[in-house]
């Protein structure tokens, strides 16, 4: 061991003995999900709470400290006590008082920049596995989650195989959301004709809340999901389950695109290019995003006149 | 509109120097500065948001804008002239430079108005793409402020033909110059940014 | 929606006829409103309400009105507080409660927009109004005019939040209303309309107060007042002015940008169209961090200003103290996009933010120290202001310490949005703002009104705060970390129950702290004869406010006093040179009132109802009388009187407390 990573993790045991000793006044065990990670992501941000919690009690608890002690101390009716009106200046605690924080903002950002690219949502999780894709599309409001790897999809209920990466790629649409497992760590926005990335790992089997975590209107507070993360046995039970049921075309998906809440439900197959479409918000119809985009990429004047549907060949009407 | 007629009197009174009148509209010109700047950052990101909708270069007619900014340019001259005017103390010559301004402006205000009325015949109007809605609102923006600059330069008319060359009208000249100055040279990065880079 | 020439989209139905909640808080404001109605006509003081106050241009009593609209603002705001507490003790196990979510949601929406924009910022600009001109040995603000311009709007800004409650309804979108959710297709009704206007007629009015205030601070202060002697309340005031020019035209532009998408049909933020809804939140919030600073900058200004008096010492460290106040000043405007590092930036984006971010922290850190060390050694006199400074300490530090925390964008990935968040920010607010303008009430109170507030109830407003606000937030921040997101109109974790209720206990014992301030202003009007300060000079100050009488003279000072270093008023009581009753006096040059700053805001109250509902012949002909008045204001020439010397002579024979001499002409 280094020294330097020695001494880190000295401040890392003191900094979460100082830690839990405020949590366990304020919490009941593992209620706090935050502080019980059950997958490698959130573990590590956990431990950067601690961390930065702990570096920063180093300075907090004194000024309190000094606070109370200062005002007591020198209060009026201690006339025991120096005083000295016209003392207000001191190099050495000036140099003092402006080389601690910046002591402990060096230390802070070097963890800040490191972290911020290990823990990048979009950098994959090192594994021997080849990680699970999951498409993610946030609606008013309920969460679709479609498998290209089963060929299933559902509403509300993520499957995921324990100890396996998962990478998300999310998308909303209409209003912004964010998809968030506390218990599995990071959160990221959902944004329409957007595609935001993400990268988790379940290490432990169970069910675990997922939630929305930006407002995105009135039915809000009920676009939950449940995180399911399975043992291999159990996950195949899942997606034969999710094979039974009925088709995700652009029918059943219209129906779940109207504002409402959803309870869960699966989805045998989905239809080819469906969360491409929602990507390019073309699911209901109109013109896709992505090639509105390549035409303006074109050389030379657009083509007057009608754009047509590049599948169908069929003119386009374009609201304007 | 009374940031601009402290009048110098009271400044005197008032044991502070002169001068707070002309600082306060500097001060509001660089707020209108970060105004413009985060219409131009808006325009430039939504610069290729084009909806399947027409780009600049199938839009601008350079040499019409051209004229265009002539005018604002020559505009500026002119009014640099009638301050001349004023400081030589020349009522009737800063009226008539004032007048010229005053009609190059116009001519510049309702230039655009003709390319604005032009661009929504063609069905390329606000509402069609990010690109337009970015572009209507930045050259807008800049041609209200010339509108306002213009209802500003009538009320100087009425001004100083009641009460001539007084130190408050002498301020409310140089304040008008400011800005007029000013939105000429915001003129210049639209210009540069939406017509020429647009129509490249 | 049809819509009819005459009431654009205003209906009958546009008034909540159905909901009792609003219904009664309507009838409560319409009963009030009533009341303050008949209390002036019965005293017959209409006559003096216009004369003395709504054409008033003399910034003490402007800066008067704006904290008396910050303090009305501030019930409302935490009737809003209240409910959402409620709401989410009640609605935790499953239930419903009794706020359904359309309401729920324009409950949330209405405490930030009417916190931030017409609480905090008028009770800072209210104190800026009183103290700065007098701090600079000023007998006012550069621009009188435009400084009562710029009260009205901001009172109408806060009009219009009100008029939204009975007429219609508030936006349901966020206080920062953040697109798609506030477009049309999403937000169909009038509430983000009343949101888009109210905010840019109140910022247009604040705007004009740091175009204002800086060159007041510029170009007014007292012969030989350098920079480096302003008083550090008139340096803080001066960066936060700057900030508010630098700032506030974003805001305009992202405001405008929204209201021309949903007016007229644009693809700015949309989700189709080619508009780009990230540009909305990057530009909302590089106004929204510097406004956070324009809020705790000034408060920053009270502490300093409180801990020197009332340690009887001058501040420790002044130079770090301005150099720390610029280092913020500059910083606040390179951190805003730590406020979404989970939009998927890249890491070296976040990282560069999240360091900035903490950067911050060393100079307000800086700043700590200087307080404490200017209690070090010092007499501290454990009056109220000062009860609210300790307080502030010991918050901000707990605050800021969050605040880093979640500065550090890994750490923010999972508490981002949650209860923490808003445990956090409400730690800084309250801890630094709140606190912060209450020290500054409770400071400055005599000065601007003759006597001082009753020191016990003070304190017990001092102590319901503090103590509630740990009540109230310490339970969200456990929240947070258990996972619960904000903005939910209803939950059904039964362990998150128990933590909701004692919130909501908490949110009770800051409205007892509440209850206590408006208990104590009304009984030190009652007993303002005992409780008066007849020296001008109430806490043995150290600036030049002090060096006049209470409630200062309309000119403040009758001789403007000459200045040679920091704490000038300090120095002149020790040297023996405090002034005192000379026997002649020059006369003194005024500004007149004016009546345009009070139409001008009425009208401008019509024009944004009138947008809001799309009554399009009001708003025009609004919008052209608020042209007119400003022409024809321009014409008027004659702004500005001189106080004969004999008046003078009188007043300030008065202050000293002697008979008037005999006037020499």
């Amino acid at each position: 061991m280094s020294p330097k990573s020695k001494w880190t993790s000295w401040i890392k045991v003191g900094a979460r003995a100082a830690t839990l000793a405020v949590a366990a006044v304020l919490l009941s065990g593992c209620d706090a999900v935050l502080l019980d990670p059950k997958g490698p992501i959130g573990e590590a941000e956990r431990d950067i709470i601690y961390l930065a919690t702990g570096l920063m009690l180093l300075v907090v608890v004194p000024v309190i400290g000094m606070t109370v002690a200062f005002a007591w101390k020198y209060r009026a009716s201690n006339t025991k006590a120096t005083y000295a009106p016209n003392w207000n200046h001191s190099t050495v605690i000036e140099a003092v008082v402006w080389s601690i924080p910046v002591v402990i903002i060096l230390i802070l950002g070097t963890v800040t920049w490191i972290s911020s690219h290990t823990l990048d949502p979009r950098r994959p999780i090192a594994s021997a596995q080849k990680p699970l894709e999951v498409q993610v599309v946030s609606l008013d409001w309920k969460w679709l989650f479609i498998y290209p790897e089963y060929g299933v999809a559902s509403v509300n209920e993520l499957a995921l195989p324990v100890g396996r990466p998962v990478h998300f790629s999310l998308t909303s649409s209409g209003v912004m959301n964010a998809f968030f497992v506390p218990q599995l760590g990071t959160q990221v926005y959902t944004m329409p004709g957007m595609q935001s990335q993400l990268n988790l790992r379940a290490d432990h089997a169970g069910s675990y809340l997922g939630i929305s975590a930006n407002y995105s209107g009135r039915g809000f507070a009920d676009m939950n999901f449940k995180a399911l993360a399975m043992e291999p046995a159990a996950l195949k039970d899942w997606i034969a389950r999710a094979k039974a049921a009925t088709p995700l075309d652009t029918a059943a998906y219209r129906t779940l695109a109207a504002p409402g809440t959803h309870s869960v439900a699966l989805y045998g197959t989905v239809e080819q290019g469906l969360y491409d479409r929602i990507l390019n918000q073309c699911a209901l119809g109109g013109i896709c995003t992505n090639e509105a985009v390549s035409m303006a990429r074109i050389k030379g004047p657009v083509p007057k006149g009608p754009l047509c549907d590049p599948k169908t060949g069929k003119p386009i009407s374009i609201k304007s | 509109m009374t940031a601009i007629v402290k009048d110098r009197e009271f400044a005197h009174a008032d044991h502070s120097d002169a001068g707070k009148t002309p600082l306060g509209f500097w001060i509001y010109l660089m707020s209108d500065c970060v105004l413009f700047a985060s219409i131009f950052a808006g325009f430039v990101v939504l610069r290729d948001n084009l909806n399947g909708g027409p780009a600049g270069r199938e839009l601008f007619d350079l040499s019409f804008v051209a004229v265009e900014t002539g005018l604002l340019l020559v505009s500026s001259l002119t009014y640099g002239m009638a301050m001349i005017a004023a400081n030589a103390g020349n009522l009737r010559t800063v009226f008539v430079w004032l007048a010229l301004t005053f009609l190059c402006g116009f001519g510049f205000v309702s230039m655009e108005v003709h390319e604005f009325g032009k661009l929504i015949a063609e069905g390329a109007g606000p509402d069609r793409s990010g690109f337009l809605s970015g572009f209507f609102t930045l050259v807008g923006t800049h041609g209200l402020h010339v509108t306002s600059g213009l209802v500003w330069m009538g009320v100087m008319f009425v001004q100083l033909a009641l009460r001539g060359l007084t130190a408050v009208n002498r301020t409310r000249l140089l304040l008008l110059s400011l800005f007029w100055h000013f939105l000429d040279i915001v003129w210049i990065g639209v210009f540069s940014i939406v017509y020429l880079m647009g129509a490249a | 929606m049809n819509e009819s020439f005459l009431f654009g989209k205003l209906t009958l139905d546009a008034i909540p006829f159905h909901e009792p909640i609003i219904m009664g808080a309507v009838g409560g404001m319409v009963l009030a409103g009533l009341a303050v109605v008949g209390a002036l006509t019965y005293f017959k003081a209409w006559k003096l309400l216009w004369d003395e106050w709504l054409t008033s241009v003399d910034h003490k009593k402007i800066g008067i009105m704006y904290i008396i609209l910050a303090l009305v603002m501030l019930l409302r705001g935490f009737a809003d507080a209240l409910m959402m507490r409620s709401q989410q003790a009640i609605a935790s196990a499953g239930a419903a409660g009794y706020l359904p979510p359309e309401h729920f949601d324009q409950v949330f929406t209405a405490h930030g927009v009417i916190m931030i924009f017409f609480m905090a910022m008028p009770f800072v600009i209210g104190l800026m109004n009183i103290v700065m001109p007098l701090q600079i040995g000023a007998r006012d603000v550069a621009f009188p005019y435009l400084n009562s311009l710029s009260f009205w709007l901001t009172a109408a800004g806060a009009m219009l939040v009100n008029i939204s409650l009975a007429i219609g309804e508030f936006a349901h979108a966020g206080w920062l209303a953040y697109p798609p959710l506030s477009e049309l297709p999403f937000s169909p009704g009038v509430g983000v309309d009343y949101y888009i206007w109210a905010l840019q007629i109140s910022g247009i009015g604040t705007l004009l107060t740091g175009v204002n205030f800086i060159t007041t601070i510029l170009k007014m202060r007292a012969p030989g007042m350098k920079l480096m002697h302003m008083p550090i309340f008139t340096w803080t005031t001066l960066c936060a002015n700057m900030l508010i020019v630098a700032a506030f035209p974003i805001l305009t532009v992202t405001l405008a940008m929204l209201g021309l998408d949903r007016y007229f049909g644009m693809h700015f933020f949309t989700h189709d169209g080619g508009g780009n809804p990230m540009m909305y939140v990057n530009l909302i919030w590089a106004w929204g961090h510097p406004e956070v600073y324009i809020l705790v900058i000034p408060c920053f200004g009270i502490y300093s200003e409180v801990v020197a008096t009332f340690s009887g010492k001058s501040l420790f460290g002044y130079k770090s103290m301005v150099y720390a106040t610029m280092c913020i000043t500059v910083l606040s405007f390179i951190v805003w996009l730590h406020h979404f590092f989970t939009m998927g930036s890249g890491a070296k984006v976040n990282a560069f933010f999240g360091i900035t971010t903490m950067i911050i922290s060393i100079p307000t850190g800086v700043k700590i120290f200087n307080w404490l060390f200017t209690m070090y050694r010092g007499r501290v006199r454990l009056e109220v202001p000062v009860l609210w400074t300790i307080g502030f300490i010991i918050t901000f530090a707990i605050g800021g310490m969050t605040g880093v925390l979640m500065a550090v964008p890994p750490a923010d990935f999972v508490l981002h949005n949650s209860l923490f968040l808003i445990a956090h920010f409400h730690n800084a607010i309250i801890g630094g703002v709140v606190f912060g303008v209450m020290a500054g009430f409770s400071y400055w109170f005599p000065k601007a009104t003759g006597f001082k507030l009753d020191p016990f109830l003070g304190k017990v407003s001092f102590w319901s705060w503090f103590i509630g606000f740990y009540i109230a937030f310490m339970p969200i921040y456990a929240l947070g970390l258990m996972g619960m997101t904000r903005r939910l109109a209803h939950v059904d974790n039964p362990v998150w129950h128990a933590y909701l209720i004692v919130a909501a206990v908490g949110a009770v014992i800051i409205g007892v702290g509440i209850a206590a301030t408006v208990l104590q202003v009304v009984l030190s009007i009652v007993r303002r004869d005992k409780l008066k300060d007849t020296t001008g000079d109430p806490w043995n100050g150290r600036t030049l406010e002090w060096a006049t009488s209470s409630p200062p003279a309309f000119y403040n000072f009758a001789n403007v006093p000459v200045v040679k270093g920091i704490d000038a008023f300090w120095t002149m009581k020790q040297e023996g040179k405090a002034p005192k009753l000379e026997p002649s006096y020059a006369k003194i040059h005024m500004p007149k009132n004016t009546g345009t700053g009070f139409i001008i805001g009425i009208l401008s109250i019509g024009l944004g109802f009138a947008l809001t509902w799309h009554i399009w012949w009001m708003a025009a002909g609004a919008f052209l009388a608020m042209v007119g008045m400003t022409i024809w204001h321009s014409f008027d020439e004659h702004r500005d009187w001189f106080v004969p010397s004999e008046t003078v002579a009188r007043t300030e024979a008065l202050h000293f407390g002697v008979k008037a001499p005999e006037v020499v002409q």
